[in-house]
């Protein structure tokens, strides 16, 4: 476990350094003169040069790069050109709305699909079963600002049980925090289950047929038992790769989501400074949420390890 | 047990998806102690009937007729009901021992598994069990080996590990579903007489289902030939393979490979059955054997023969011993 353990670190730090280089080149390339476009198209040529430099853009490339590494791993995410604002402060306001949302939003869709995706399973081939197959496939098809608009407008307009978007931070009062994210997580959650509930269902499905849940049977397990002592456990490793996978599509998700409740989190942070060229928050502020993403599949690996006894050996 | 109640009486057991019928009006009676062959080839219905007794059949497939064990008729039995026999009163021996078993369970928790369900034992007294029955079972180094998980172990090991599951709890009747054909040549006799063994010291009952009559001859007191979902030959293993008279066990017994018919230059001299097993779904009238028998007639061809004679029973309108006089005719 040891040998495996350390051979997915080193690819987990192989994955960051090859990411951070990528971040780091695309935005330069995208990304023009940075300053020739703050400046508007009268500036100078001196005045342009002189704030190249002072943001420190007229460096050799791999000079920035490994300086913006280096600053990194002390905390230092550099700051934006404008205010001289740190990137780390902005980026932990906007975590407080963003972690909650993302996580909750996760929870919530697992929470859901694994017991309804093993119902399906239970009852394939029932009418049943067919309804929430059914009802999964349209959730996969509804976009989740749609879901997102839909639920506003039923919980925030009709009914006015929540509000329709806006922020209340935690400090001012978290009733009021979680008030506000109530209606985001569930239009998320929702969605993550709708995809989720599929893959748990063909995941137990394909487990249920599997020689070792019949040996189960035969020793004496009655077919829940089996189900839920044999199949559940079995289900479990291909359950976690499509979560790890879509971790990513879960991200995508609080970016819309963020939008469309107006919610002050790292995504719509992003999008602004991408519009405002501030091409050293956005860069570091990508860069972490790589890093979260490989941190994610790092963590999926270490519990296919827990999992499953034939891929920890194998290492 | 039920005193000399047999230890599973089948009676007219069929098994079919609503589409085709795998298994059609089979009985048959193991007595206590009674230790049963059913050889047939893929397909013909045996590994069916074997899962119908177990009450394990694929979805979509269900069990007509009666299968009476201990006293209660299983085909009747609710789910909660049967489990509570199955691993107890009866269990089974699977055919690949690596796809049989859990592979993210150590196998000392699934034997140890067993017997806490149906003796109630506790952890403790169960883990003890275990490493008994895996000494038992001639398994090296139980302490050790019942950390070890499925993958770890040898082929010949595991199925050890699932012959000791099956055994834990002394049932009466153990089903073993072609236990050996997934081995290795070397180690298919070790476990063999492992189970032998162990099925005798238990005195439990034994059906036997592989296509390798050898096997049935070494291990059974009486066999039963499937054709195509029915029984065509059933009685003593010693006459039924000295004297077979269905014409389908004569083909079974003259495709079997064995000293005799390898001829000194090296090349077999092996006869085999023409034409193929009919599938299940387009049987043809009448004996479903008649289009690859060498004494079919038109009456074959009409009418379905029944199992018939006594101590021996065929169903065959001209049965092998009077096939010549037929053909003499």
């Amino acid at each position: 476990m040891v040998i495996y353990v350390l051979r997915k670190l080193a690819f987990f730090i192989g994955a960051v350094f090859v990411a951070s280089v990528a971040i780091f080149l695309l935005l330069r390339a995208a990304g023009g003169n940075v300053a020739a476009i703050v400046l508007g198209k009268d500036a100078t040529a001196e005045a342009i040069n002189a704030l190249a430099h002072s943001w420190g853009l007229d460096r050799p490339l791999p000079i920035q790069y490994f300086d913006w590494i280096f600053k990194m791993f002390t905390g230092d995410l550099g700051q934006s050109f404008r205010t001289k604002e740190a990137v780390a402060s902005l980026v932990t306001d906007r975590l407080s709305v963003s972690i909650p949302l993302a996580l909750s939003g996760l929870l919530l869709g697992l929470v859901i699909a694994i017991p309804v995706g093993t119902y399906a399973a239970r009852n394939v081939g029932k009418p049943s079963g067919a309804v929430l197959a059914l009802l999964s496939q349209i959730g996969v098809a509804v976009p989740v600002f749609w879901a997102g608009i839909l639920l506003s407008v039923l919980f925030g307009v009709r009914l006015g049980w929540l509000p329709t978007g806006g922020w209340i931070d935690w400090s001012q009062s978290w009733v009021g925090a979680i008030r506000s994210l109530v209606l985001p997580v569930l239009s998320l959650g929702l969605i993550m289950a709708a995809v989720l509930i599929r893959y748990v269902r063909s995941a137990v499905l394909d487990v249920m047929n599997q020689d070792y849940v019949r040996t189960a049977r035969a020793v004496g397990m009655t077919r829940t038992q089996a189900l839920l002592q044999v199949g559940l456990r079995n289900a479990a490793l291909p359950i976690v790769t499509i979560v790890g996978l879509q971790i990513a599509e879960l991200i995508g998700g609080t970016v819309i989501i963020e939008m469309v409740f107006s919610l002050p989190g790292l995504s719509r942070m992003i999008l602004a400074n991408v519009a405002a060229r501030e091409v050293i928050v956005v860069q570091s502020t990508v860069m972490l949420i790589i890093v979260f993403v490989i941190f994610v599949n790092f963590v999926v690996d270490l519990l296919y390890g827990i999992l499953d006894p034939r891929i920890r050996n194998a290492a | 047990m039920t005193g000399s109640a047999p230890a599973i009486e089948v009676k007219d057991l069929s098994v079919g998806n609503g589409v085709v019928t795998a298994v059609r009006g089979v009985s048959f009676t193991i007595p206590q102690g009674g230790r049963m062959g059913l050889v047939g080839e893929s397909g013909s219905g045996k590994s069916m009937t074997a899962l119908a007794l177990m009450g394990l059949l694929p979805m979509g497939w269900s069990t007509h007729g009666s299968v009476l064990h201990d006293g209660v008729d299983l085909v009747k039995q609710s789910d909660r009901a049967f489990s509570s026999r199955r691993g107890r009163t009866i269990s089974m021996v699977f055919q690949d021992p690596l796809s049989s078993l859990n592979p993210v369970r150590r196998v000392g928790e699934q034997i140890s598994w067993v017997i806490r369900r149906h003796t109630g034992a506790d952890k403790k007294a169960a883990e003890q069990q275990t490493i008994e029955l895996m000494t038992q079972m001639k398994l090296p180094r139980p302490e050790q080996l019942v950390r070890a998980y499925p993958h770890e172990i040898s082929g010949g090991q595991r199925q050890r590990i699932m012959i000791a599951m099956a055994l834990a709890c002394y049932p009466q009747l153990i089903i073993a579903d072609e236990p050996t054909t997934a081995l290795d040549v070397t180690v298919q006799k070790q476990v063999l007489r492992l189970l032998n063994g162990a099925v005798n010291e238990r005195g439990s009952a034994l059906l036997m289902i592989t296509h390798d009559l050898p096997i049935i001859a070494a291990m059974c007191d009486t066999v039963a030939v499937m054709y195509a979902g029915r029984i065509v030959e059933m009685g003593p293993v010693q006459e039924v393979f000295r004297n077979p008279r269905h014409h389908y066990t004569r083909g079974l017994l003259d495709s079997q490979p064995t000293m005799d018919n390898i001829a000194l230059d090296g090349s077999a001299r092996l006869v085999s059955i023409p034409g193929m097993v009919p599938p299940l779904h387009n049987l043809p009238t009448g004996c479903a054997f008649n289009p690859r028998c060498p004494a079919a007639t038109d009456k074959c061809r009409t009418v379905m023969p029944e199992l018939a004679g006594e101590g021996l029973q065929a169903a065959c309108w001209h049965p092998v011993d009077s096939a010549s006089e037929v053909a003499a005719q």
